[in-house]
């Protein structure tokens, strides 16, 4: 545990050196949508969406979609820099690690991240009059899990390849048709069967319906401790593969 | 500790990757107090033997004991009582100097004050001193070199591993960091290195293991190696000619070995101005003529039939 901890921190020092461009950035990001949404996109769809207002039923998805990029971008070129490039994970192997450690650690910081950029998100949508109740407070659990059930398969993934254009693959192919699809911008239910549970299949519709619920203070679509636990379960296979990874690359 | 036990002992030490043979069965072992080196060619298996004994390989066959340890059930613990220089520098670039100790210092639980003060006085120690706040990015090679000694430091090790602590960097460079192993050696760190220049094994090594091919083919020190394996003195002979092998023959007797290498014929002798004299005894009349002392480098073309750099 203490290990893990070190190595967070270790993460921590390098983010001190980036951590003002990225606040910026996790603070406009959110202002930009609520202007595009509410006041741009929202105008056009007048009805709105099973009751609520567009830009209201719109946040708690871009939340978890903001979410689900922030933690893709942070497990790919960084996880395969730190063995292709700097090799900074080897380094760490020398001293008294083990792979559970130098992979917790960077997880942590990942989740970190995550909650770090959900934070102003639900900040400024709370300000634009698009959080419900109290129970948003609970979106914050759910995006450090769901990021832990994204981050894990990933990180497991770039231990794997060795050359960063397998990584934008993973953006165009899984990031993108995810963010499209898993009832971000519109419900699921609107699509064909076939496509409505690939959606279901992602982990992204799983964190979008629970935030949604949460930020609208209503019941999730699905059982709520379903979503948790179907997350739980992409966060430990992720993990189990991750680890395999690591273990087979720093110490063969 | 345990007094006069070898730090590291290996025996029928074996690493393979998939069918391939690294490491094929080496014995060896380092005594408390001493500088011991691995010399030997590219692909020797310098390296692969580095990384088990720093129990970040696991071994494949044999035994390997470590500070008495075994490094398949304790890794983490003896790597707690090792320092590592690997082969290339994994610093990290973004972070400063200082960072770079103080936060590898936190990996082995060294509480942060004690990391701030031991890395202010390694970095004064590798000659980083007024570096402290510079990122790693600028530093020149040299300079990372040193950094990544001073890291391999910073939990007070009882065994410095150093994997071509001066491959690549240029003269002056290169004594620098000589003279800090050499101010190691005298506070009685046991040092392990491997190289492929004789210079840097003569200079710093007490023991040393010539390797080649996963094998050890000899052990001693320098100056035992070169009386064992060599003669006294070397004469350098190079002939204007298309080829030097043909003089082998016309060489043969003087001294008690004969070699001939793509630019020069090499004559292994004990005594070099009579040799010499031989030669041109013989109406031979070489372009060039140099006479020296055998080295580490004559031990292993000797050993191999190779030269240790190409
Ligand atoms: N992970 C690996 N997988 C497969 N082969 C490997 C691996 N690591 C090393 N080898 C092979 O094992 C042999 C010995 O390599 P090693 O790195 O131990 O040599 P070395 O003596 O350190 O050489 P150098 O002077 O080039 O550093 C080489 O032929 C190398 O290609
Ligand atoms: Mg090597």
């Amino acid at each position: 545990m203490t290990a893990t901890l070190a190595v967070f921190e270790y993460h921590l020092v390098g983010y001190r050196r980036t951590w003002r461009g990225s606040v910026f950035g996790s603070f406009l990001l959110p202002l930009l949508t609520m202007l595009g949404f509410g006041v741009g996109v929202g105008a056009y769809i007048a009805g709105g969406v099973g009751g609520v207002s567009y830009l209201d039923y719109v946040v708690p998805g871009l939340l978890a979609s903001t979410v689900v990029q922030v933690t893709m971008f942070e497990t790919t070129w960084p996880v395969l820099g730190n063995f292709e490039w700097h090799k900074i994970y080897f380094g760490q192997a020398a001293a008294p690690l083990r792979a559970a450690d130098i992979l917790g650690g960077h997880l942590v910081f990942v989740l970190f991240r995550a909650v770090l950029c959900a934070a102003p998100f639900l900040l400024i949508a709370t300000l634009f009059g698009a959080v419900h109740s109290w129970w948003a407070l609970a979106t914050l659990p759910v995006v450090a899990l769901l990021a832990f059930a994204v981050a894990a398969p990933t990180i497991a993934y770039s231990a794997t390849v060795r050359s960063d254009s397998y990584l934008a693959l993973l953006f165009r192919f899984a990031v993108l048709p995810m963010s499209l699809f898993a009832g971000v911008f519109f419900p699921v239910e609107s699509m064909p069967v076939g496509l409505r549970w690939v959606a279901y299949a992602t982990p992204l519709w799983h964190g979008v319906d629970l935030c949604r619920a949460a930020t609208l203070g209503v019941a999730p679509q699905w059982s709520g401790w379903g979503h948790v636990g179907y997350l739980a379960l992409w966060a430990a296979a992720g993990w189990w593969l991750a680890r395999r990874r690591f273990q087979t690359r720093l110490f063969h | 500790m345990t007094e006069g036990r070898p730090l590291i002992e290996a025996t029928g030490l074996v690493k393979r990757f998939g069918s391939f043979t690294a490491v094929d069965g080496i014995d060896l072992s380092v005594r408390a107090g001493e500088a011991f080196g691995f010399l030997g060619p590219n692909g020797a298996g310098k390296s692969s033997t580095m990384r088990m004994i720093g129990c970040v390989s696991p071994v494949t066959a044999g035994e390997l004991r470590i500070l008495g340890l075994d490094p398949a059930r304790d890794g983490p613990a003896i790597r707690a009582r090792l320092g590592v220089c690997p082969q290339s520098d994994n610093l990290d670039p973004e972070l400063t100097v200082a960072e770079n100790l103080t936060t590898y210092a936190r990996f082995f639980g060294i509480p942060r004050k004690v990391a701030r003060a031991r890395a202010a006085e390694l970095l004064d120690f590798v000659q980083l001193g007024e570096r402290a706040g510079s990122k790693v990015e600028p530093l020149s090679g040299g300079m990372k070199r040193r950094l990544t000694i001073a890291r391999a430091l910073i939990n007070e090790p009882e065994v410095v591993l150093l994997d071509e602590p001066t491959t690549g960097l240029d003269p002056q460079a290169r004594h620098l960091v000589w003279e800090r192993l050499f101010r190691l050696k005298q506070r009685g760190v046991t040092l392990v290195l491997t190289t492929h220049y004789m210079d840097e094994a003569e200079q710093l090594c007490d023991r040393l293991v010539v390797m080649d091919a996963g094998r050890i083919v000899a052990e001693g020190s320098p100056r035992d190696l070169i009386a064992r394996h060599s003669t006294r003195e070397v004469v350098e002979l190079r002939f204007l000619a298309e080829s030097q092998e043909v003089f082998v023959d016309k060489l043969a007797g003087i001294g008690s070995r004969v070699e001939a290498l793509p630019d020069r014929v090499l004559l292994y002798v004990d005594d070099g101005d009579a040799a010499v004299a031989t030669v041109h005894d013989r109406a031979l009349s070489p372009a060039s003529v140099l006479v020296r002392r055998s080295s580490l480098e004559d031990v292993f073309l000797h050993l191999t039939g190779r030269t240790l750099v190409d």
